[in-house]
């Protein structure tokens, strides 16, 4: 990717001259407990400022440049060299600039000493104005003025909050839960819908909004009550003489509303058959209140008047809901904001009133919608909607649950700052065209959130693993001095995300093996430790390929049916070198010798763990060569070299087309698209059925547009997308733990697919039945 | 037994009754039959005699019963009997007192069957049964309801409307109060305001369904006055909710935008948040108990105003009928009902209203009485 020459970079460079100035932290409010520039991140060429003010919290949102290191490879000219003793390319750290979008939650009290902070730190004169949003930008206009000496340019509140909406419902995957109650996750995450339109988006602030929004553009305010989180708040406090909305809720939480509330029962002695409904419904709220004798508690009230909101709300949705013929519904606003009890009370009333057909639903970052919204306003000249964007789990705080009965320890988190941050893909993510369903496709296999022992397993294991990975990272730039600081800053960070995740399954979605991997790649990012295993992977791709004839040659000596079980197996032991895997890293640490035919010689005997070999070679024998093969490529070295590349050159000479998916970013030892073009072309030299594939573009490398272990079919880089249609590809093979065991395992595909990979985890093995080095082998083949 | 009670064509026993025992008020409706012949008269059992001149001349009973002289529907026939329909009320909590009374003139030695509707026709059945000797005929309340409206609504209110509705309801000045033909009512909605509400949408005389409730109702409006107020009876309630201005406890469009929110065509005067200015510390102890009280009144009409219209969009009907005793002397809420209605549906929705607003349900239980030979 060439780096772009941009206004940005000039002020980087302003940046760096100027140093980063004298710190200016003492001027902060001490009662914040995080580190400013920890906050307030790449202030130095922040634009594009937007601000949503509300009656509690300021939502602070800005874009910025950000500085990475990325490894690269490059080919060497080999042209009368030795190219014996040479590395196969050349790797170099360059510098890259990426966009990211910064979003900091802070309460209204520290929005002086915020700006404060952010005049003495902006280096970026280009901006001008700053784009307000909110109850609360009226108030403080003068002051962000004053302050910032920007001009503040207000954005309709309803306007930003549902471009805010769309924004994250498109591009953050798992933004939408639905609440369960009595369950061990409270949060059920749901998939991204392709087509987000329309919805209803029910905004319950002090009064309450419901706004139908059918397109990007095009929403409508349908309707509307008085009754709202406000309603909530002011009679709560008329009622209980408490003051705070966060105790009137902690109140309510621990009331009895049957104590205030006329019931059925109390009406009818029992419940009202004839209409089938329960004795235990409220016939009347505070209809037990109409004495002036009778003392009532505070819990009691507050409780009542909470069940009296949330139902009114409710089925008023309901309602419009009905009358509009939408089925899903979006809950936001003040009244909701991650407070469990009142999402358990909406969620109830919805299915009450709805009889199950209405579904609400919640927002992770529902609070940072109307400063997105304001946001994207005022970045229209950058297009923010054309681009895919990813959350960066380094960066973020993730969802906390404020209930303070269930997670105590988190109530310290209130008065400090909650960070979003977004990064933007540079290439745009579709759906793979061959998703049976992409409104049902679920890339993960095992959802963490709701298995606590799996969940309790995984974070151990990647806990375990940690020291090891950081000493890896520090390990792989010897000759950077402060390696080991900044790898024992990231094992901090990552150890500290896997403390959270712990305490908070549900903070970034749903937790899962490819979450707790691809949150340690960020992490990893977030320290300048773009590639670990570069190095690695360069001395493996090297002595994988000069193997590569030998492979080749005893291959092609086999008979036709002997050859295709032979290239079974070499994808299969090809895929036991991965140092993703602890018991392999360990293997190949300690036995560097451990070589192609041992690995062969571990694999499972027949019938293998998961075993459709057999309709496989049926497939092959009987049927027509296939179109065109997608295959989903995994680890760098001998598994591409001596496992992938000898099945596509079988593949092309029954006259079947390959595409050749590779990562577009590094991810442990998985092999990049980079590195699989200076591969392909080394095997091109040595081959000539590759060659002339090659030549005749009939083998194709692509890009997957992830730069994750994992793969989610969903997420995938419209080239490659564009390719498979066009080659009217008929095949997708995905191999690999990471891949076609940990996510994909159960996906649904529109034609036959290929899942093949090596259990490398004992206790993986044995949930699913079997021992460490069970195969599995997954031919599929779409119902009719 | 030795009395022989007056006797009717069709078999019906003096004295006829209909009862709704609802959560807050029980509701009595009393036939009072004015054809009695000298010989019924000299026939007539003393205490069935006694029963009709005590609820007849009086228009208060013990400290909580009230007959409604007003509503009073003179020179009824009935059942081929001409008389009187008289509308009793007392508050449910006295039902103990009630069955106490009807025990102690041994209403179970007159050979009638009482007929009750509402929800305490189910809870107070045993006690009926164990203190007064009295078997209960339950009647479902929704049955009653329809039942009573439309033929009320019928026989007409003394030879005026029974229905009315409010012209220009939008426009102070120029309200007012004028009956409405109800001769053809289908489809209707029809919202029962009680302790709670029920919405009921009905298509024909024997075809209807509950649409939905709300407990948001009466119970609400009161129940939270006892609280904010320390009042201690609907009527005061009501009476400070008179003098009161829910502006200064609601938070209005203009307080937040400064005036219309255009966008969404919202006026300024539109309520955004029902006691919204409560969330201040300064506005809470600067309003009244009357600010409160009408702020209740007014959070509470118009959130049943809210669900109405919304049910009358979704089942496709354009006129609905407001009845229940939440509307008893209450005429803010009847108007604040008809202007909401009538606004936000840009005119296409008609409220309308009864004259014997929470009665209908006992005048109900009557006619099943009368009907069921």
């Amino acid at each position: 990717m060439p780096m772009r020459p941009s206004k940005e970079w000039v002020a980087i460079k302003m940046a760096e001259r100027g140093g980063r100035g004298s710190g200016g932290h003492g001027s902060l409010d001490k009662s914040i407990t995080l580190p400013p520039d920890e906050i307030f991140r790449n202030l130095e060429n922040a634009k594009r400022f937007a601000i949503d003010i509300g009656g509690s919290l300021t939502k602070l949102a800005y874009y910025s440049t950000v500085q990475h290191k990325v490894a690269r490879v490059r080919s060497f000219d080999h042209s009368g060299k030795d190219i014996e003793h040479e590395p196969l390319y050349e790797i170099s750290v360059q510098e890259e600039i990426t966009a990211r979008l910064h979003f900091i939650k802070f309460e209204n009290t520290y929005i002086e000493t915020c700006l404060d902070f952010i005049k003495d730190h902006l280096v970026n004169t280009e901006t001008k104005v700053i784009k307000a949003t909110g109850g609360g930008a009226y108030k403080f206009k003068d002051l962000i003025e004053k302050k910032l000496g920007l001009k503040v340019d207000k954005e309709d509140v309803m306007t930003c909050l549902i471009k805010g909406c769309n924004f994250v419902l498109k591009n953050i995957p798992h933004e939408v839960f639905a609440y369960q109650k009595d369950s061990d996750t409270e949060f059920r995450f749901q998939t991204n819908h392709p087509n987000i339109f329309p919805y209803l988006l029910v905004n319950i602030g002090s009064g309450v909004s419901i706004v139908k929004v059918e397109t990007e553009d095009k929403f409508e305010w349908i309707g509307g009550s008085s009754i709202g989180g406000g309603t909530f708040w002011g009679l709560g406090a008329l009622l209980t003489k408490t003051k705070k909305f966060d105790e009137l809720l902690q109140l309510a939480s621990k009331g009895q509303h049957t104590n205030v509330d006329m019931l059925v029962k109390d009406v009818y002695g029992g419940a009202y058959q004839t209409l089938g409904l329960s004795g235990n419904l409220i016939a009347s709220s505070f209809g037990k209140s109409t004495t002036a004798d009778k003392e009532f508690s505070k819990e009691d009230m507050a409780k009542s008047l909470l069940h009296m909101i949330s139902n009114d709300i409710g089925q008023l949705a309901c309602l419009y809901a009905k009358l509009h013929n939408l089925d899903k519904i979006y809950f936001g606003g003040f009244f909701i904001r991650g407070h469990p009890v009142t999402m358990r009370t909406i969620t109830y009333s919805i299915n009450f009133f709805s009889k199950g057909e209405v579904q609400a639903l919640f927002l992770r970052h529902e609070g940072y919608l109307g400063a997105i919204g304001a946001f994207l306003k005022g970045a229209e000249q950058d297009n923010p909607n054309q681009y895919s964007w990813g959350e960066n789990y380094a960066g973020s705080s993730g969802l906390m649950s404020t209930s303070p009965d269930v997670f105590p320890m988190q109530r310290t988190r209130s008065g400090t700052f909650d960070m979003f941050e977004m990064d933007r893909l540079e290439r745009p993510l579709v759906n793979l065209p061959l998703l049976k369903d992409p409104s049902t496709y679920i890339p993960d296999t095992v959802d963490l959130t709701d298995d606590a022992m799996a969940r309790k397993y995984w974070l151990t294991c990647f806990e375990e693993a940690l020291d090891g990975v950081a000493k890896r990272a520090a390990a792989s730039q010897p000759d950077s001095i402060d390696a080991s600081e900044r790898a024992e800053k990231f094992r901090q960070k990552y150890w500290n995300k896997l403390q959270t995740l712990r305490q908070q399954p549900f903070a970034y979605g749903t937790l899962t093996v490819r979450s707790l991997l691809d949150t340690r790649e960020h992490c990893l990012n977030e320290f300048n430790f773009p590639d670990p295993y570069s190095k690695v992977k360069q001395k493996e791709n090297g002595i994988a390929l000069k193997c590569f004839q030998s492979v080749i040659e005893s291959l092609d000596s086999l008979g036709w049916e002997e050859r295709q079980f032979a290239l079974v197996k070499g994808l299969l032991a090809g895929n036991v070198f991965d140092w993703g895997a602890k018991a392999v890293s360990d293997v190949l640490e300690s036995e560097p010798q451990f070589g192609f035919e041992e690995a062969k010689s571990k694999l499972q005997e027949r019938p293998w763990l998961e075993d459709s070999y057999s309709q496989w070679l049926e497939r092959l024998k009987e049927g027509p060569p296939h179109k065109c093969a997608l295959i989903f490529a995994d680890n760098s070295g001998i598994d591409i070299i001596l496992g992938v590349f000898p099945f596509v050159r079988e593949l092309l000479s029954r006259g079947t087309e390959v595409i050749l998916a590779c990562n577009s970013g590094p991810a442990l030892n998985d092999v990049t698209y980079s590195e699989s073009l200076i591969v392909t072309e080394r095997i091109a030299a040595m081959d000539p059925v590759i060659q002339s594939a090659l030549r005749e573009e009939k083998l194709l490398l692509v890009q997957t547009g992830s730069s994750s272990p994992c793969l989610d079919l969903s997420r995938l880089d419209k080239g490659l997308a564009v390719l498979v249609r066009e080659r009217e590809t008929d095949l997708v093979i995905i191999e690999g733990m990471g891949r076609a065991i940990h996510t994909n395992y159960y996906a649904a595909l529109k034609c036959e697919s290929l899942k093949l990979a090596v259990i490398k985890n004992s206790w993986l093995a044995d949930r699913l039945g079997g021992k460490i080095f069970s195969v599995i082998f997954k031919y599929e083949v779409p119902c009719k | 037994s030795s009395f022989i009670a007056l006797r009717k064509p069709n078999g019906k026993f003096f004295p006829w009754f209909g009862l709704d025992i609802g959560g807050t008020l029980v509701k009595l409706v009393y036939f009072e039959p004015k054809d009695i012949t000298a010989e019924e008269e000299e026939e007539e059992v003393e205490n069935l005699k006694s029963i009709r001149k005590y609820l007849t001349s009086n228009v208060a009973y013990g400290s909580t019963g009230i007959r409604d002289v007003h509503l009073e529907l003179k020179d009824l026939t009935l059942c081929g009997r001409k008389g009187n329909l008289h509308f009793i009320r007392f508050p449910t909590h006295d039902m103990p007192a009630f069955i106490q009374m009807g025990s102690e003139k041994h209403f179970s030695s007159l050979h009638t069957t009482l007929c009750a509707t509402g929800g305490g026709a189910y809870k107070f059945e045993q006690d009926f049964r164990t203190m007064g000797d009295l078997q209960l005929c339950k009647l479902d309340e929704l049955d009653c309801l329809i039942k009573g409206v439309l033929y009320i609504d019928s026989v007409g209110f003394n030879g005026r409307s029974e229905c009315y509705y409010f012209e220009n309801p939008t426009d102070a000045e120029r309200c007012q109060k004028l009956p409405f033909n109800l001769e053809n009512p289908y489809p209707l909605l029809l919202v029962n305001i009680g302790s709670g509400v029920s919405i009921l949408a009905v298509y024909s005389k024997e075809n209807y369904k509950r649409v939905t409730g709300t407990s948001l109702g009466g119970g609400t409006f009161f129940g939270l006055c006892c609280l904010l107020t320390g009042c201690s009876t609907f009527e005061e309630a009501l009476e400070m909710a008179s003098h009161g201005d829910s502006t200064k406890v609601d938070k209005l469009v203009r307080d937040i935008y400064g005036g219309d929110y255009e966008r969404f065509g919202l006026p300024g005067w539109a309520v955004a948040s029902s006691f919204g200015n409560m969330m201040s510390k300064e506005k809470r102890e600067s309003v009244s108990k009357e600010d409160l009280a009408r702020a209740t009144l007014v959070t509470i009409t118009n959130n049943i105003g809210s669900i109405a219209r919304m049910c009358a969009l979704n089942e496709n009907i354009n006129r609905v009928v407001f009845v229940g005793n939440f509307l008893r002397i209450n005429t803010i809420s009847m108007r604040l009902l008809a202007y909401a209605l009538d606004y936000w549906s840009k005119g296409q929705l008609k409220a309308l209203f009864l004259e014997h607003e929470g009665y209908f349900g006992a005048v109900g239980a009557l006619l099943e009485l009368l009907g069921s030979a």
